[in-house]
């Protein structure tokens, strides 16, 4: 079980992080689902927004927050919304558990790494180290331990 | 009433969870962040202000803190007087330390004082006379975070101070007035 990668959105819809995870992050590895090149990100971040926007529209019940979980045979789409309205997208095998938690968790070192840091710009793309490296520590270590089985 | 209790606890927990710095560090820092703003606009009211724009800057940011390490569902807030009481027990322990009182609200409920004793940013302070009575307002800062806070969560409101023991008042009070609820947020460039 692993968690393949994680989006994060700004409140625009603008895509501000994006990033692979578990084996295939190594770029020379070739992974058996087609991966994204360039700017498909770009577009798969975006159609997220959509895809999250629409569902919140056709909500049957007023103040609807849209979609949370999206299963598929392979693999399950998890999107966190936060009360400020960014929101982060975790790609992750159909049998992954807790992906709300590692969602919020992820949230937490947002707030810590990224909107401590004096020098990001909110809005911006993230390219915070600290981020960067905290968010991998946490995912490997979901995915390492899963391996292990 | 039951919900403050409960939004008291929140704050608490949270408080006792997160990371805490010395207070006097804070409170050196903050004294010669005002003093050196003071130097370089030799203007009381420009101060004010000027500290009400770096807290807006902070409260844009400090906001995603407060979601993301406060219990989210007890800090979720329907109508405008579950914020009050979130900022008041909620928000101000977890930054500040301490509690304030929300008081004073208007007959629309769009309009409330948090009222507190405590602020760790006005301890070894005296105001010279001079900034007395030309207005200074030594925490305005805590006004921008408010506003710059709320903003990122659909609301605009308007914050003041109105009382501040550094000028011979008993409490601090700062007044907030909801203006609107926004829908689309485009962030102000200042």
């Amino acid at each position: 079980m692993v968690v393949y990668s994680l989006y994060i959105l700004s409140k625009a819809g603008g895509k501000i992080f994006n990033r692979d995870y578990g084996k295939y992050k190594d770029e020379n590895q070739v992974p058996p689902y087609r991966k994204p090149e360039g700017n498909e990100y770009l577009i798969l971040g975006s159609t997220f927004h959509s895809l999250h926007v629409i569902s919140s529209q056709i909500s049957p019940i007023k103040g609807g927050g849209g979609m949370e979980l999206l299963e598929a045979d392979t693999f399950k789409l998890y999107c966190y919304q936060s009360p400020t309205e960014t929101k982060f997208f975790l790609l992750a095998d159909a049998q992954q558990q807790n992906l709300d938690q590692l969602a919020r968790t992820i949230y937490e070192l947002y707030a810590d790494y990224v909107m401590k840091n004096p020098f990001y710009e909110m809005e911006m793309p993230i390219h915070c180290d600290l981020f960067l490296v905290n968010v991998e520590k946490k995912i490997d270590e979901i995915n390492n331990k899963k391996t292990t089985n | 009433m039951s919900n403050i209790a409960k939004l008291q606890k929140v704050g608490d927990s949270t408080f006792g969870r997160i990371e805490k710095i010395n207070s006097e560090l804070l409170t050196m820092t903050y004294g010669s962040l005002v003093t050196q703003l003071l130097r370089d606009f030799e203007d009381t009211d420009a101060v004010n202000k000027q500290l009400e724009k770096m807290g807006h800057k902070i409260g844009v940011r400090l906001i995603e803190e407060y979601m993301a390490k406060s219990n989210p569902s007890a800090g979720s807030c329907k109508e405008f007087k579950d914020t009050a009481e979130a900022i008041a027990k909620v928000g101000f322990k977890m930054f500040l330390g301490f509690n304030a009182q929300v008081t004073s609200w208007n007959q629309e409920q769009t309009q409330f004082s948090l009222v507190f004793q405590e602020n760790p940013l006005n301890d070894f302070v005296e105001l010279p006379e001079r900034l007395k009575t030309e207005g200074l307002f030594y925490s305005n800062l805590l006004c921008g975070v408010i506003r710059g806070a709320l903003e990122m969560v659909q609301m605009r409101v308007e914050c003041i101070f109105v009382k501040c023991p550094l000028r011979g008042d008993d409490v601090s009070e700062i007044k907030v007035t909801l203006i609107d609820y926004l829908k689309e947020i485009v962030l102000e460039d200042e």
